[in-house]
C-alpha cells in the first residue's frame, strides 16, 4: 500500500491492517505467477469466462448447494428405499442384476414408507397435532409479543436500547437451559410453582397441578423460547412507523383505539408476518421442547422422526417423514423467503 | 399522540420481562441451594459448583463444545460475509433466487430435517462422523445468520465511498479489504458471536452429526436433564448465563461508546467544513 501524500492520521488503523493483508496477497500472487500451474489455471479461468465476481458467488453457492440442497436430495432418495439390517440400514435403489444371461440395472422405487405415513393414524395425528400446537403457540407469541414490541417502540429514545437489550439477552442464553428452567418450575413433585401455590394455600398439600408432560407445558416452552423471534421483527417494524399518520388520524377525529386498528396494525403487517413465520416454521418440527417438557403424552412429528431414526433404526421411514414435513412447510418457507427478499429490495 | 410508558404499555412490558426473566432467576437462586431437593431451601452453599468442576465428563464435553463453536463461527463468518455481500451487492445473476432461498431457508428449517439430511449425506459419502462433520453441519446453518446480519449492514451503508475508491483505481478486491471490511467489522463481530452462541447451544443437529466420543456439552446436559432435575446443571446454567450477561452488557457499552465517538467525529468534521 502506498502511503500517498503523508496524510495518514485521518484513516482508521484498521485500514492499514487490511492494506497489509491485501499487499501480502498481491505479493503471493506475483510470486505464484512464476509457478506454471498457477499461471495455466489463471489462463484457463479467463478462457472459460470465470470472473472474480463469479468466484465470489461460487464459494458460498457451492458450499450451500453441497451441504444444504444435496442432503435433501439424498433424503428424498432414501425415503424410497427399504429398511435393511445392514450398514447403512437401508437398501439401494439401483441394483445390478447379472444372472449370467443378461445384465441390467434395476431401479426399485418403494412407496411403502409413504403408505405407512398416510395410512397409520399415529403419523397423521402427529402432523396435525404439531401444526395445531405450532399455530396456537404462534398466536400466543403474537399476543404477548405485540404489546411488548409496541411499548418498546413507543418508549423514550433513551430507554429503547436498554429495553432491546433486555429482549435480546435471553436469546443469547442457552435455549436448552431456558427449557430446563421450566422443568424446575413445573414439576408436580418438588416444582417451584406447586411449592409456591401450596405455600400460599391455593392448592392442598397433596393435589399438585400437573402441567409438566401435558400440551400446556409445550405451549409455555415454545412461547418462552421463541418470544424474542416475534418481538424483534415487530419492534423493528413499529419503530420505523411514520407517527404523522397517527397524528393525521387524530386530527380527523379518529379515536386512539380505532387509529390503532385502522393505522398501526395494517402498517405492522410485514413485521407480524415475519415474526409469525420465524416462530411457526421451526415450532412445527420442534424436538427438544416436547422431549423435555411434554413427554410421551403429546405426539408431535419432530419426536416421531427422531425415534424412528434413532431407536427404531428405520432410516428410510424417518427420511419419508421429513420429506412430508418439508412438503407441508414448503409453502410458508417460500413465502418467508419471498418476503425477506422483498424487504431487502426495499432497502431495510 | 402519547409517547413514553403509559399504563397499558408499562403493564405489557412488565409482564413480558417478568415472563422472560423469572425462570432464569429461579434457576440461579436454586444453584446456591444446599439441599438436593429443588424447592426446599437448605441454606446457601457452593457445593454444586464444586461438584461441577470435579465432573471430568462434563468438562471434556465443554471443551469439545468450545472448539466446535470457535471453528464454526470463524468458518461461518468467512462464508456468511461473502454470501451477505453477494445478496447485498450482486442484484442479478443466474441462480439468484436459488441462492437467496439457500441463504434464508436454514434460518427457519426445523433442526430435525437439517440434522437428518446432513447425517444421510455424511453416510452416503462415507465420512466418519466426529468434530469435522459437526463443524460443517453447524456452519451450514450459522452462516445464514451471519449473511443476514452482514447484508443488512451493507444495505444501510453508503456505497459512494466504495465507488470513490474504485474511481481512484482500487481493484474490487482491494476496495473490499480496505473500505468495506472496516465499515462492516461490527457486523462481523456480532455475526461471529451469534454463530458462537448458536453452535454452543445446539442439541439436535449435533446429535445427528457427532460420532462416538464427540459428545458436546448440550448433548450431555440434554441426556442428564431428561432424567430429571440436577442441581449441578443449575450451577452450570448459572455460570453460562453469567458469562453471556457480562459479555452482552460489555458489548453494548462498547457499542454505545463507539456511537458517541462517531457522533463526536461527525460533529467535528461538520465544524471543520464550515
Amino acid at each position: 500500500m502506498s502511503a500517498g501524500n503523508g496524510h495518514h492520521d485521518d484513516r482508521p488503523p484498521s485500514a492499514y491492517l487490511a492494506g497489509e493483508v491485501h499487499s501480502q496477497l498481491e505479493l503471493l500472487h506475483r510470486r505464484l505467477l512464476g509457478f506454471p500451474p498457477y499461471r495455466w489455471a489463471l489462463v484457463l479461468a479467463q478462457r472459460l469466462g470465470i470472473t472474480g465476481r463469479g468466484l465470489v458467488v461460487a464459494i458460498p453457492f457451492t458450499f450451500l448447494l453441497f451441504f444444504f440442497v444435496v442432503p435433501f436430495l439424498i433424503v428424498l432418495k432414501i425415503s424410497f428405499s427399504e429398511t435393511a439390517v445392514a450398514i447403512p440400514p437401508y437398501t439401494d435403489l439401483i441394483e445390478v442384476v447379472d444372472d449370467g444371461f443378461e445384465y441390467f440395472l434395476n431401479l426399485k422405487l418403494n412407496l411403502g414408507n409413504y403408505w405407512t405415513i398416510f395410512s397409520e393414524d399415529t403419523y397423521v395425528r402427529a402432523y396435525l397435532n404439531s401444526a395445531k400446537i405450532a399455530a396456537i403457540s404462534t398466536l400466543l407469541c403474537l399476543g404477548i409479543g405485540f404489546p411488548m414490541a409496541y411499548a418498546m417502540a413507543r418508549a423514550d429514545e433513551g430507554v429503547r436500547p436498554t429495553l432491546l437489550m433486555l429482549v435480546i439477552l435471553p436469546f443469547w442464553t442457552s435455549f436448552l437451559i431456558r427449557v430446563y428452567a421450566w422443568i424446575v418450575i413445573l414439576k408436580p413433585e418438588g416444582g417451584v410453582l406447586n411449592g409456591l401455590l401450596m405455600y400460599l394455600g391455593i392448592l392442598g398439600p397433596d393435589e399438585p397441578l400437573h402441567i409438566l408432560n401435558t400440551e400446556w407445558a409445550m405451549y409455555i416452552g415454545i412461547v418462552y423460547s421463541y418470544l424474542p423471534f416475534m418481538v424483534l421483527p415487530l419492534y423493528a417494524n413499529l419503530e420505523r412507523m411514520d407517527m404523522t399518520l397517527l397524528e393525521a388520524a387524530a386530527d380527523l377525529g379518529c379515536r386512539p383505539i380505532k387509529a390503532f386498528w385502522v393505522v398501526t396494525v395494517p402498517l405492522a403487517i410485514p413485521g407480524i408476518i415475519a415474526g409469525c413465520f420465524l416462530v411457526f416454521i421451526p415450532a412445527v418440527g420442534e424436538y427438544v421442547i416436547p422431549e423435555l417438557l411434554a413427554g410421551d403424552n403429546v405426539r408431535v412429528i419432530g419426536r416421531k422422526l427422531f425415534t424412528d431414526f434413532s431407536s427404531e433404526r428405520n432410516w428410510p421411514l424417518a427420511a419419508a417423514v421429513s420429506v412430508v414435513l418439508l412438503l407441508i412447510l414448503i409453502v410458508p418457507i417460500m413465502l418467508f423467503q419471498r418476503q425477506q427478499a422483498r424487504l431487502q429490495e426495499a432497502g431495510q | 399522540m402519547k409517547k413514553g410508558l403509559t399504563g397499558i404499555n408499562l403493564a405489557a412490558l412488565t409482564f413480558g420481562f417478568a415472563f422472560l426473566y423469572v425462570p432464569i432467576l429461579i434457576l440461579i437462586f436454586f444453584s446456591f441451594n444446599e439441599s438436593r431437593i429443588v424447592n426446599v431451601w437448605g441454606g446457601f452453599s457452593l457445593k454444586w459448583y464444586g461438584e461441577l468442576f470435579q465432573n471430568e465428563d462434563l468438562l471434556a464435553a465443554a471443551w469439545v463444545s468450545l472448539v466446535l463453536a470457535t471453528a464454526t463461527s470463524t468458518l461461518s463468518v468467512i462464508l456468511g460475509t461473502i454470501a451477505g455481500f453477494v445478496m447485498a451487492r450482486f442484484t442479478s445473476f443466474r441462480g439468484r433466487t436459488l441462492f437467496s432461498g439457500m441463504v434464508y431457508a436454514p434460518l427457519v428449517m426445523p433442526e430435525v430435517i437439517t440434522g437428518l439430511s446432513l447425517l444421510l449425506l455424511f453416510v452416503a459419502i462415507e465420512w466418519s462422523r466426529g468434530l469435522g462433520t459437526m463443524i460443517i453441519a453447524h456452519t451450514s446453518f450459522c452462516m445464514s445468520y451471519v449473511a443476514v446480519v452482514v447484508q443488512s449492514r451493507l444495505v444501510s451503508f453508503d456505497r459512494s465511498i466504495e465507488e470513490a475508491a474504485q474511481d481512484l483505481g482500487a481493484t474490487p478486491l482491494k476496495t473490499f479489504f480496505v473500505i468495506t471490511l472496516p465499515v462492516i467489522a461490527p457486523a462481523l463481530v456480532s455475526g461471529w458471536l451469534l454463530s458462537f452462541t448458536l453452535s454452543l447451544d445446539n442439541v439436535v443437529i449435533s446429535s445427528f452429526t457427532s460420532g462416538p466420543g464427540w459428545d458436546t456439552l448440550p448433548i450431555k446436559i440434554f441426556s442428564a436433564v431428561k432424567l430429571g432435575v440436577k442441581p449441578e446443571i443449575n450451577a452450570l446454567s448459572t455460570i453460562m448465563i453469567t458469562i453471556v450477561a457480562v459479555g452482552v452488557i460489555f458489548a453494548s457499552i462498547l457499542q454505545k461508546r463507539a456511537t458517541v465517538e462517531r457522533q463526536r467525529a461527525e460533529r467535528m468534521a461538520a465544524a471543520a467544513n464550515d
